[in-house]
This record gives structure tokens, sequence and C-alpha cells, in this order.
């Protein structure tokens, strides 16, 4: 009945495949509070916004402000449940302790970063999808540069997913997680030229704004849009890059090292 | 680092000179000391000792779900560090605490623990012998239940389940029975031991020690982080081959009775050698105007010998040696 020689080694990816599978199902049977709820919080905004500022307020000349709205929303709503999807996954986990399954795997770290980040891309772009199906109804949008959308969609969602893990391998409590995700992820992500274009800034606001690493995702997924940045999309292209370096360097680390999941 | 030994492959397990100290703002507790001993593949061994004692340190390094300060852990001849893939997949552990995902169903569960490990790759013959573990586990009817529905005894089955589901050749259980009503405790053994007659090597702690007399073929007693005693379960009854004096009283047991022997609520257990010696026993009893009943002479069982041990031996006493090893 049962063979006794250990199971031979497996491909890197078929473990992980199904690492990312069982992240994607469980957001997805939860689907109404993962994707559902944000899709309907981001259009408020909107509805709100829109209604308030539409016709006082013309961040680019030619663009309305309802219609410069949507993209920010859009990536504002990819970062979050990125970051979300991965933070509350790994601490859900270490918290009711049925990371065991998972740590008494042969999954290398590298297998555990592609499956954690791949589905908080997957969730982040499903909600970004969701929100621009419903806001595009309310504004008038044209893709004056596809490539760009797609790159910084990318890039934002992986940077956000490898910092949730980081978020979810550091905390020891849910109260930790929405500490980082209320007092570090939210600010960022509301000043990232989300609601308003930095030029219109005082220029102290500006200088802050141009530190914020979320300002260049948000403001060169714009530029996908509009064929107009507040900076050039390359020099956003950069900035980001080198965090996503950064980011997912320091996530790998951490995973390798099995911090504070290992003892 | 030394990475496969193939010497050591033969072997299940291997425990060479593991310490494990824990470290906090608070001090810091040795919780192994130079813990070795091997596990030949194929045995059914079990590994005792009170709470704290080090059990489930020692199961968490050979797992991977926590490190050794010093020392070295082989699975199959693989390092459990440097070669943990190799070393995981020959192991299945079974947790103490009772943990499951809530999001999924049993066999969603089983389905995706097997991925973890590659057994996916031939979908059909995984969902047969995930099948195969559902009936055997009792577990059939609660295939398509979620896991958070489950009663205790069942969520328990799942976690053996899910041990087993890549079919390793080491199977670890931390405990499994702890809290858990006969008829699972029947259905978990009958199906471990006959996993264990068709090859598998069984690594079991428990506090039921009736359940380690029954099933394990050697044992290794812990007691402060290190080993106090390592043989056949065999030899280390016939090596207290004491004999027990048991009976029922309603009254205060003599004084001069209290120091050897164990009660429990109305029954009293007092260790003899001989015959000269329950005469002694039960004398002192008549002059002390005692009345017992129910009074019998067994040999002594392995709790006695676990008792004898934690209580007669201090651990930092034995150095290097643990009591006896007999080949």
């Amino acid at each position: 009945m049962t063979p006794l020689a250990a199971p031979p080694a497996m491909h890197l990816l078929s473990g992980a495949r199904t690492l990312f599978y069982k992240e994607v199902l469980r957001f997805w049977k939860v689907s109404f509070q993962t994707v559902a709820a944000p899709v309907l919080t981001a259009v408020l905004y909107l509805l709100i916004f829109g209604h308030a500022l539409g016709d006082k307020v013309q961040p680019f000349e030619g663009i309305g402000y309802t219609s410069f709205l949507v993209p920010g929303l859009v990536m504002m709503s990819v970062l979050q449940n990125a970051f979300a999807n991965s933070s509350s996954s790994l601490i859900q986990s270490k918290i009711s302790g049925n990371l065991v399954f998972l740590l008494v795997t042969p999954l290398s770290h590298w297998a555990w970063f592609v499956a954690y980040v791949g589905a908080s891309v997957v969730r982040g772009v499903a909600v970004g999808v969701g929100v621009l199906a419903v806001t595009i109804w309310f504004a008038p949008l044209h893709l004056a540069q596809p490539v760009w959308i797609g790159v910084f969609t990318l890039l934002g969602a992986v940077l956000m997913g490898a910092l949730g893990l980081i978020a979810g391998l550091w905390a020891e409590k849910f109260d930790q997680i929405a500490t980082f995700q209320n007092f570090v992820i939210m600010p960022m992500t509301f000043l990232s030229g989300v609601f308003y274009s930095v030029t219109s800034l005082p220029t102290p606001w500006q200088v802050a704004s141009h530190l914020n690493p979320f300002f260049y995702v948000v403001d060169g997924f714009r530029f996908g849009f509009f064929g107009v940045s507040d900076v050039s999309p390359w020099v956003s292209l950069g900035v980001v890059a080198a965090g996503l370096l950064a980011v997912c360097g320091l996530c790998l680390r951490l995973l390798r090292i099995g911090y504070k999941i290992r003892y | 680092m030394h990475v496969f030994n193939p010497g050591a492959a033969n072997l299940a397990v291997s425990f060479r000179g593991v310490s494990k100290r824990y470290s906090s703002a608070r001090g810091s507790v040795q919780a192994l000391d130079d813990v070795s001993f091997d596990i030949a593949a194929g045995e059914f061994f079990g590994l005792l000792g009170p709470n704290g004692a080090g059990k489930t340190t020692l199961i968490s390094i050979l797992a991977g779900l926590s490190r050794a300060s010093a020392g070295q852990v082989l699975v199959h001849g693989h390092d459990v560090v440097a070669d943990y893939a190799a070393a995981r997949r020959s192991l299945g552990i079974v947790p103490q605490e009772l943990v499951f995902d809530p999001f999924f169903t049993v066999r969603e569960t089983l389905q995706i623990q097997s991925g973890y490990f590659g057994a996916r790759a031939d979908p059909r013959a995984n969902d047969a012998w995930i099948d195969e573990l559902l009936e055997n586990l009792g577990l059939a009817d609660k295939a398509d239940a979620n896991t958070r529905q489950l009663s205790g005894g069942m969520k328990r089955r799942v976690l053996v389940a899910q041990a087993l589901v890549h079919r390793p050749p080491v199977i670890v259980l931390d405990e499994p029975t702890a809290g858990v009503d006969v008829e699972l405790r029947q259905t978990l053994w009958q199906f471990i031991a006959r996993l264990n007659k068709e090859g598998h090597t069984v690594l079991l702690t428990t506090h039921y020690l009736e359940e380690a007399e029954a099933l394990c073929g050697r044992l290794a007693m812990l007691k402060q982080g290190r080993v106090v005693a390592l043989d056949r379960t065999s030899a280390l009854l016939a090596g207290r081959a004491s004999t027990m004096l048991r009976f029922k009283l309603d009254t205060p047991l003599p004084l001069t009775l209290q120091a050897n022997a164990r009660v429990t609520g109305r029954i009293v257990q007092i260790k003899t050698r001989n015959a000269a010696e329950v005469e002694s026993v039960l004398a002192t009893l008549r002059a002390a105007g005692c009345q017992p009943e129910d009074l019998e002479i067994g040999r002594a069982d392995l709790e006695d010998v676990f008792l004898e041990i934690m209580h007669g031996v201090p651990a930092h006493g034995l150095s290097q040696s643990p009591m006896q090893v007999s080949a």
C-alpha cells in the first residue's frame, strides 16, 4: 500500500504552485470581503470627491478631476489589497498555529516568496480591475501608454505583496498588523497623489510627496492613462524598481532565516 | 557542513549531541542538553518525559520548526538544516496543538498538503490515497465538511491524515491522543500499527504510558533536557523486576509506608522486591488497623519504571551516558 522511500525531489514550482493556489483560494472564498468591499469603498471615494471637487479642480490641462481620480483610486486599491493579502494570511496562520503545516514542508524561501507575493498580485489586480470596471462609467478614460499601466500595476502589487509578507513575519499579533496598515500604509497611499496633483501643493509638501515611494507608483500608473504626469515615468520606474529590489531582498532574507517563524 | 551521511541512511532518525538553549531578557533556559540517540528504520520508538522535559523541543528541531543550538539531526541520512528538503519529505509530523485552517474543507486541506510535497504530480494516485486515509481514519463522511465545523476528535484525525498524506517513511506523533476519546485512540493505533508493520518508522511522544508500553519497541526518557533512559521497552521493564502490591484503602496509609507508596485516590501501590517485603507491608497495615480491599500483586508497569527513573535519577548526575542501552 505504502511505498517507504521518501517522495522524490520536486521542482521548485510544484510546491509553490500549490501554495499560490491555496492563497488565491483563501481570499476568493471570502471575496465579498476581500474584493467586493474594497471596490465599493473606491467607488464611494469617486462619487464623493468627484461630486465635491469635480467642477473646481483640473489637475492636468484637458483632464477633468473625476477622470484624474480614477487611475489613482485604482492604484491605491491595488496597493492596499496586495499588502492586505499577504500580511493578513501570514499573521492569521501564525496566530492560529496552522503555519506549522507549511513550516514542515520542503518548500524553499523562494517558493514561499513566489506564492505569497503572486497571490497578493492576483488580489491587488482583481480589486484594481473591479474598481476600474465600475468607475469607468463615471468618467471618460483613454489608454495613452498601456504598457506603463501594466508595468506599474505589476511593480506596485509585487512591492506591496512583499511588504505585506515582511509585516506578517514581523508582527506577533493582529494589533501590530493593524498599526502598520493604518499608520504607515494607509497614510502613504492616501498622500501619494491619488486625490490631487502634487504640483498643486506648497513646496515643502511637494518635497515630502517626492520622498514617498508610492507617489511614483501612482504617478507612473497615471501616465499610462493620460500620457502626462508630475514626474517622468522613467524616474518613477527607477525609484519603484530600486524600492522593489530593497523590499524583495529583505523579504527573501527574512524568509530564508525563518524570521519569527522558526525558533 | 555535513549534508548526506550514507552510513546513517539505514537509520530513520539520528540525534547527535543536540542541545537547545532559549535566551530571553529574563535569562536563558537549557531545553536540551547533548541529546544523542538513533532510531532504526521500521522501529516504533517512544519518547517519554514529564512536561518541560524537552520532548516537543526535540521534535520541533527534527521537523525544522526550531533550530538546535548545537549538534545535528539526520533523517535517513539527510541533515535537517543543510538538506532540509530531503529530510522533510521523509517526515510526517502530527503536531501536539489542535490546529486547522478554517478556510478549507477536509479534502481541500489534504490536497493542499499533498501539493506542498509535490504529491499532486499524479492527482489520481494522490486522490486514491486521500480516500484511503479518510476511510481508515473515519473521516470519509466529513470529506467535504469545513475543518472548523469538526469536533476536536475529528480535527485530530485530520491532523494525522495531513501528516500521512505525502506517504512519509517516518511518522512523528507528538501526543496524538491527548484529550481524545477511546474510539479515536483505537482507530488511530490500529492504523499506525498497520503502517509500522508495513515498514514505516514511528516516533511517538505520549503521556499515556500504557500506550507507550503496548506500542513501542524501544523507549527514550528525557528529564530536564537529557536522556536518562534508553532501552528496549521489555528490557526497561525487566530491569526493574520488582512487584507492585496494589490495594484499595479507605483509611490513611501508615506513615512508615508512605515513602514508597504511590497513592491515587483510594488506590495504593507499593513497590516490593520479594514475598518477605509483601508480608512486612501487610503486617504494618494490620498493626495500624487498616483493612485493604481488592489486594493484588502484579509486575511493575511502565508507569512504575517511569516514576522510578524520573524521581530516582538526577538528570545531571548521569553525565554522558543514559541508564542502560541494549543493542
